[in-house]
């Protein structure tokens, strides 16, 4: 019976026939089938799933290695919040460390001094990055992130269901917040953008006209900007901060974690909360994931904080140890009251950029900035120096920068779409990925990764 | 555990001058001065050494980041890491997390340099490989859900109920039936589902437990009938404002819901949904799919069924799955394919196990739970008797008269090698001690764990100190987690004040 159902014999699964039978007599049933006797017949799944066949390793690795074939691997000049930064060897080795990649929450602090541990590091390295007191274990990416820092400033607002936007906040990010203010009852207003950064005066006019409002649930609970922002401009937010703290808003800012090893930090620029994706402190693309969100505040608003927090404490013997805390923010206490809903985040994600902040260090962190600046504005300059490009801003920016493409007759065919389609067609056929079409212009990106060779072969295509 | 070194942070270690990087130029003037030397990177140096960041933009702090050389890092890190305890390290039955075995090959798929290398922005017609691995990953799930389309887009489990909860609020709204903001869910439910309904602006109701541990269909009746007060004015029907009832099945105590045609009848006649939370999928592969049972919606959290590493929490993946006409409700809840390495993973699992075993791995994890409950159920209390699925609830100790806890248990398993179950839930018990084995361990690994068991429920009544103040063999003892709560320490720059 057990012989007809199943093999049973597979490299996952350790029982042999005379396991599964005294196992069996134990639990008390003839057969494996006994297992399921519960279930009602008609909802049973009874023979075959249709899949394919088990595969060897080999099979296995063939067949992964048949469609990575059917990938094109292109030199990258693209960004929208995800860079092609170096990332160390060091990392993939120790990450793959079992201790770490196979075990889950450390909700058993003795045996999870590691994981905790690493956590209290990361938790250090991010709120130093973003000039913040505190941060927490990690998000999911820096769009969810956001979202989080959206809903927070609505929780810790009193009855305010407002929070303004920049222009200036990355497309895919804003859709995400959309998504998530619709189904909270959360309206978000957009804050125009002027000369390519978002518009003080025009934010302080919806401050207040939006504050003086005879309803109370028309306040705005917060204002949201990026840096550098969509289009690779690094902004000015001189004045945000005390705007939104005028009007008893929370001033959140959304910044590229590398950048703000070098930029002027969200804590300096006197934001509340400051959140991002930590993809560019060297994780791999990797197609869209996994990624790291982080999120830091003020420690004022620690306990409105979502997601997971390790502080420091003391065990039973004396010793410094390391424990989650502050679970009563947290959705398996507080259930339907909880700050968020998150539980699993990006823990190993977060591991990763530990490692890489550790062994970059403030030194190797301006320099990596430093060449992808140089880069940026080396490939800039090629470019307008062709005649087809200009900047669509005259702003500063940092490795990411918008063009517009003018094409090889400046005049007829300025702001079509075509020419730029042909352009991105070119740069993939000579093997680049030639930045991101956003509106009617092109967005390119430049990190340490790309050497001159590089960017003067890609200036060439540009150029045809 | 046994280094010079161990309980030191990185930043501990750090001293001015060292580094643990390499890049490819220096932008000092003496570099630019001699640039015979590494010609390709001197002449790109010399480009490039016009361009100089701004002072204007720079931060006027520097960050506090570690100075640390290579190896001082890899010896922290792998040192940390010895002070963990995983899958690999040795049997951790932690119920409701399906801890199986994560196997290697995945994650060399998983690092493929041609996936890793890909921008998520890339057209179309550059990843074709990387989109077929999603259609098939998604055409393997549907077969093994009994579902029609899946969304990669959320990256945890908590993040799939989410997900599926808009889709449902979304279908809802579409109809005009703006008033169903009501979810339904067990009172066994997980924190998660009460704490991912309010995100998605939906309220919980609690339908009660009967006394073998089911949903009680006759309080799940009178939530649908009740009366409910509607702005005040008018009042309607309770079955109008369901948006959906939320279950795992087999449920949190590991048993299966018997009734469970009959439920999902009962909320698609209310015109509300079922949603499948896949926290507990793993004993259904070979036996029952989610669709076949009534579910028109579901998230699987592919790190637990589909063997991809839990990461000391994270990075997880939470696909949502949907009937037929469902899946334009998905709403945009991340901007690409979610964790796109975790799939790949999770596919790679599918394709080694086959359609030859992956039946199979229901029926061993099912065994290996009901063989731990029979070896143990004389002396710990077993609430619900019975066959279970995947894993079984414990009520603590049978004898109460010792005054050791679950919690004590648990911290006396540490002692002997091995990880605790989940304690303290579900909220059902006061003693709960949630055991689930999975399919990958062996009898003498469970026999290994049930002696060990037993022998704690003897230290308990012969030397209770003992268990009571477990561990004893750990890196650290028990912690102090209202010190950590009433005062909290959680930077380097905080603990460096407190000295």
């Amino acid at each position: 019976m057990v012989n007809d159902q199943c093999s049973m014999n597979y490299k996952y699964f350790p029982h042999t026939q005379e396991d599964l039978k005294a196992m069996m007599a134990k639990a008390g049933v003839k057969d494996l089938d006994g297992l399921y006797a519960q279930i009602p017949e008609d909802i049973r799944f009874r023979g075959d799933y249709q899949l394919p066949s088990e595969m060897s390793e080999m099979e296995v690795r063939q067949l992964f290695e048949k469609l990575g074939t059917q990938n094109q691997q292109l030199t990258c000049f693209a960004g929208y919040g995800v860079y092609d930064h170096y990332t160390p060897s060091v990392i993939p080795s120790l990450l793959q460390r079992s201790e770490f990649l196979t075990s889950y929450t450390p909700y058993q602090a003795e045996i999870s001094q590691g994981t905790l541990h690493y956590i209290f590091e990361y938790q250090s390295m991010m709120a130093e990055l973003t000039g913040m007191d505190i941060s927490n274990a990690s998000m999911y990416d820096g769009t969810t992130a956001c979202a989080e820092a959206m809903m927070m400033a609505v929780a810790a607002g009193k009855k305010v269901n407002k929070v303004l936007v920049s222009a200036g906040l990355n497309p895919k990010t804003r859709k995400v917040l959309d998504t998530y203010a619709l189904h909270q009852g959360i309206e978000l207003v957009t804050i125009p953008i002027k000369d390519g950064v978002t518009d003080l005066s025009t934010l302080r006019s919806q401050l207040s006209t939006l504050n003086s409002q005879l309803s109370s649930i028309d306040g705005v609970a917060g204002v949201i900007v990026q840096q550098p922002n969509v289009y690779g401009i690094v902004e000015d937010f001189t004045g945000f901060a005390d705007a939104c703290h005028e009007h008893k808003a929370l001033f959140i800012m959304d910044s590229v974690a590398a950048d703000l090893a070098v930029l002027k930090t969200p804590g300096e620029w006197g934001a509340d909360i400051a959140v991002g994706d930590g993809q560019s402190l060297g994780i791999p693309m990797q197609f869209g994931g996994p990624y790291v969100g982080y999120m830091c505040c003020t420690e004022k608003l620690i306990r409105k904080m979502p997601g997971r927090i390790v502080g420091m404490t003391k065990d039973n013997r004396g010793q410094r140890a390391f424990v989650l805390t502050l679970q009563a923010r947290e959705q398996h206490i507080r259930r339907q009251k909880a700050t968020s809903n998150i539980c699993s985040n990006q823990s190993l994600m977060a591991l990763f950029v530990t490692i890489y902040l550790s062994l970059m260090g403030k030194q190797g962190m301006k320099e990596a900035a430093q060449l992808s600046y140089a880069g940026a504005h080396y490939l800039c300059d090629k470019l307008i120096e062709t005649g087809k490009f200009r900047l669509a801003y005259d702003k500063p920016f940092f490795n990411e920068f918008y063009v517009k493409y003018t094409g090889n007759s400046q005049s007829s065919i300025l702001n079509s779409q075509f020419p730029i389609d042909s352009l991105y067609q070119r740069f993939i056929d000579a093997g680049f990925l030639g930045g991101v079409k956003l509106e009617d212009g092109l967005l390119f990106a430049v990190t340490e990764k790309r050497t001159k060779e590089e960017i003067d072969n890609f200036v060439k295509i540009a150029a045809s | 555990m046994n280094n010079r070194l161990y309980g030191n942070l990185i930043f501990e270690l750090s001293k001015e001058g060292r580094k643990g990087y390499s890049l490819p130029t220096l932008r000092s003037a003496q570099r630019d001065a001699c640039p015979s030397k590494n010609s390709q990177f001197s002449i790109l140096n010399s480009q490039f050494s016009i361009y100089e960041i701004p002072a204007s933009m720079k931060r006027t702090e520097e960050p506090c980041l570690p100075e640390c050389d290579e190896l001082t890092v890899v010896r922290h890190y792998t040192n940390l890491s010895n002070n963990n305890f995983g899958v690999d390290t040795g049997f951790y039955p932690l119920g409701s997390c399906t801890m199986k075995y994560n196997p290697k090959i995945n994650e060399e798929m998983a690092a493929l340099p041609q996936f890793q290398n890909l921008h998520p922005e890339q057209p179309k017609d550059t990843v074709k490989g990387a989109l077929a691995l999603v259609s098939l990953l998604e055409k393997s799930l549907c077969e093994l859900t009994g579902l029609a389309h899946f969304t990669f887009k959320p990256y945890a489990g908590a993040h799939g109920e989410l997900t599926g909860l808009m889709t449902i609020d979304n279908y809802h709204r579409s109809r005009g039936d703006v008033q169903r903001k009501k979810v339904i869910v067990p009172d066994s439910a997980h924190g998660t589902n009460p704490a991912s309904a309010a995100v998605c602006g939906l309220e919980i109701i609690e339908v009660k437990s009967n006394p073998d541990g089911l949903v009680d269909l006759d309080d799940l009746k009178r939530l649908i009938d009740q009366e409910t007060p509607l702005n005040g004015q008018c009042s309607m029907v309770n079955g109008q404002c369901i948006a959906a009832m939320m279950m795992t099945n087999p449920n949190t105590l590991g048993l299966f819901e018997t009734q469970i045609p009959a439920i999902a009848k009962l909320i698609h006649d209310c015109g509300a949904l079922m949603y499948y939370d896949g926290a507990n999928l793993n004993p259904m592969l070979g036996a029952c799919r989610p669709g076949d049972m009534g579910f028109d919606v579901m998230h699987i959290n592919l790190h637990k069924t589909f063997s991809t590493p839990h990461g000391g929490g994270g990075p997880g993946a939470g696909p949502v799955g949907v009937c037929e006409g469902l899946q334009e409700f998905f709403p945009f809840v991340s901007p690409y394919h979610g964790n796109y390495a975790v799939m790949m993973r999770a596919y790679a699992y599918i394709l080694s196990l086959g359609r030859e075993h992956i039946k199979e791995v229901g029926p061993l994890a099912t065994l290996n739970a009901n063989y731990i409950k029979e070896s143990l159920k004389d002396v710990y209390e077993l609430p619900i008797d019975g066959l279970c699925c995947h894993e079984f609830v414990f009520d603590g100790l049978k004898d109460k008269s010792t005054g050791v806890t679950t919690m004590d248990v648990a911290k006396r398993l540490l002692d002997y090698g091995y990880h605790a179950p989940t304690i303290y839930f579900p909220l059902l018990f006061h003693e709960s001690l949630m055991i689930e084995p999975t399919e990958n361990e062996s009898k003498e690994t469970l026999d290994g764990f049930i002696a060990v068991m037993r022998k704690i429920a003897e230290e308990a009544k012969t030397n209770p100190d003992l268990v009571k103040s477990a561990p004893h063999t750990t890196p650290i003892g028990r912690v102090d987690d209202v010190l950590a709560a009433k005062h909290p320490v959680t930077t380097f720059r905080q603990l460096k004040a407190e000295v």
